[in-house]
């Protein structure tokens, strides 16, 4: 009455034994991660202006900066002097961290990237906050972008850029 | 002297067995369960796909501190894994391997294993009771309404081999047994078999000791190297079910070349048994205890009587 459904399990649970199991041999065999995997986050740090607005973004409150302005003097004669952020401290908390994203994105100068490094557990929490010149050691290990598809016009930052050195190298004429 | 030397010797080399045998049978369910399920069970211990997890896992258990609960029964509590595990030990001793090839030969073999592989459960219901936990008394009560029902259709099948050989002893039994016995006995193998595997508690026949419901039964208060007899009790429970079901039914040491390798056959079919065993495990889900006792009371005690009936019809008309 119920012999097929038994036979039917059976068949099932051989038929596995008999294929190549699914495992990922992990720490033998490093994982073919995708290229846009949330693995660690980066810093530029040149690129980053103090802004605040990651760390204001942030819904777990895991980014610490700490910054002071610097004054520029002026270049020319009788000008204003200006000033500069200088960052002192930036820290993300990746025991608090939910990898979210919202920082990145709402980075407006591209100083924060994701990198596809997951390997990074500490027997200590207190180390899970990385310092700014850890969050830059990171950065090599970014991907690069991925490529436009074949026909798609330039990225707008190309075209600005390049107009830019036209006019310039105009200029110099 | 001679004579009580040998008798060591065989003691010996039955003790041997039943540490080695049920370490094989439990790394072998670690392999095939995870197998069967796309994984790949312990890969580390050892260095060569885990072939010494097992030995790990004793060394952990050993190491562990021995904890009695202090409104358990001490006594009974201490004493538990002992009776379970020792019936298994006693049992694999009348087991025979080839002609010849047996620790005891007893005359009563079937109905001292039978007996013997009954008291083992006690163990369990002991661990169960002195416990003083509310799961592991559920669970030892369940244990208790499990042997209850299979150890009849288990005995009866038995018998029902035992009938057709003309016997009680296992040797005996062997020697009598034809390949055509395997569809005059087939009710009875399938029953035994499945009393077996439901008197050893193994899935899909573990309500008692179902971890998900009751923690995990009579054995929710012991750890250490309590826990780990009544583990190895279960593996050593499945060798002798094994054995036994190679040795009754499948024909022990017949096959091909039975002068010379008699007992590599029932070895091999011992292990061949012990796969189905594994194999139920990974493919069945656990039965519910209203189940479990339909199955026995309106399933396998009808179809043994049916065999008994046709075995003494065979018996009447071939003798």
């Amino acid at each position: 009455m119920r012999v097929p459904g038994l036979v039917k399990g059976l068949a099932v649970t051989m038929r596995a034994l008999t294929r190549r199991s699914v495992t990922a041999h992990y720490p033998d065999a490093l994982p073919e991660l995708p290229p846009r995997s949330r693995g660690v986050i980066a810093l530029i740090e040149e690129n980053c202006t103090s802004c605040m607005l990651c760390a204001r973004e942030c819904p777990a409150w895991c980014i610490y900066i700490d910054s002071h302005k610097d004054v520029v003097p002026a270049t020319t004669e009788g000008g204003k002097d200006k000033t500069r952020n200088v960052l002192d401290r930036f820290a993300i908390d990746f025991s608090i961290c939910m990898y979210c994203s919202i920082c990145i994105e709402v980075c407006p100068f591209d100083a924060l990237h994701w990198s596809p490094e997951f390997e990074y557990a500490e027997l200590d929490i207190r180390e899970l906050t990385h310092e700014k010149d850890r969050l830059r050691e990171w950065m090599w290990t970014v991907p690069a972008p991925a490529a436009l598809d074949e026909h798609a016009e330039p990225a707008k930052e190309i075209g600005v850029a390049r107009r830019a050195a036209d006019r310039e190298a105009g200029e110099g004429v | 002297m001679p004579e009580a030397l040998a008798a060591l010797l065989r003691v010996l080399v039955v003790l041997v067995a039943f540490l080695v045998l049920p370490l094989l049978v439990g790394q072998a369910e670690h392999k095939v369960m995870a197998h069967m399920q796309s994984r790949v069970g312990p890969m580390y211990a050892g260095g060569f796909h885990g072939w010494a997890q097992l030995i790990a896992d004793g060394v952990k258990f050993v190491q562990k501190e021995a904890v009695v609960p202090t409104a358990a029964d001490q006594t009974v509590f201490k004493l538990a894994p002992a009776v379970a595990l020792l019936p298994y030990l006693v049992a694999l001793l009348v087991v025979p391997l080839g002609p010849g090839l047996v620790g005891e030969d007893l005359d009563l073999g079937l109905f001292f294993v039978l007996a013997v592989m009954g008291v083992g459960v006690v163990g369990t219901l002991m661990g169960g009771w002195s416990s003083a936990n509310k799961f592991s008394l559920l669970g030892g009560i369940r244990v208790a309404a499990q042997l209850m029902a299979y150890e009849l259709p288990f005995v009866l099948a038995g018998a029902s081999v035992a009938m057709a050989a003309g016997t009680l002893s296992l040797t005996g039994i062997v020697e009598a047994w034809q390949p055509w016995w395997l569809l005059w006995q087939g009710i009875a193998l399938v029953v035994f078999f499945v009393a077996g595997l439901a008197e050893l508690q193994r899935p899909p026949f573990d309500m008692p000791v179902a971890d998900a419901e009751i923690v995990f039964g009579p054995f929710t208060e012991y750890g250490g190297l309590r826990f780990a007899l009544f583990i190895l009790a279960e593996y050593a429970g499945i060798v002798v079910l094994s054995a036994l079901t190679a040795v009754l039914f499948l024909g022990g040491w017949h096959g091909p070349f039975e002068d010379t390798i008699g007992w590599v056959w029932t070895l091999v079919k011992t292990f061949a048994v012990a796969f189905v065993v594994i194999w139920a495990r990974v493919a069945y889900p656990r039965m519910r205890e209203d189940q479990l006792m339909r199955l026995a009371w309106q399933g396998l005690v009808p179809l043994t009587l049916l065999q008994l009936a046709i075995t003494a019809v065979g018996v009447v008309a071939w003798a």
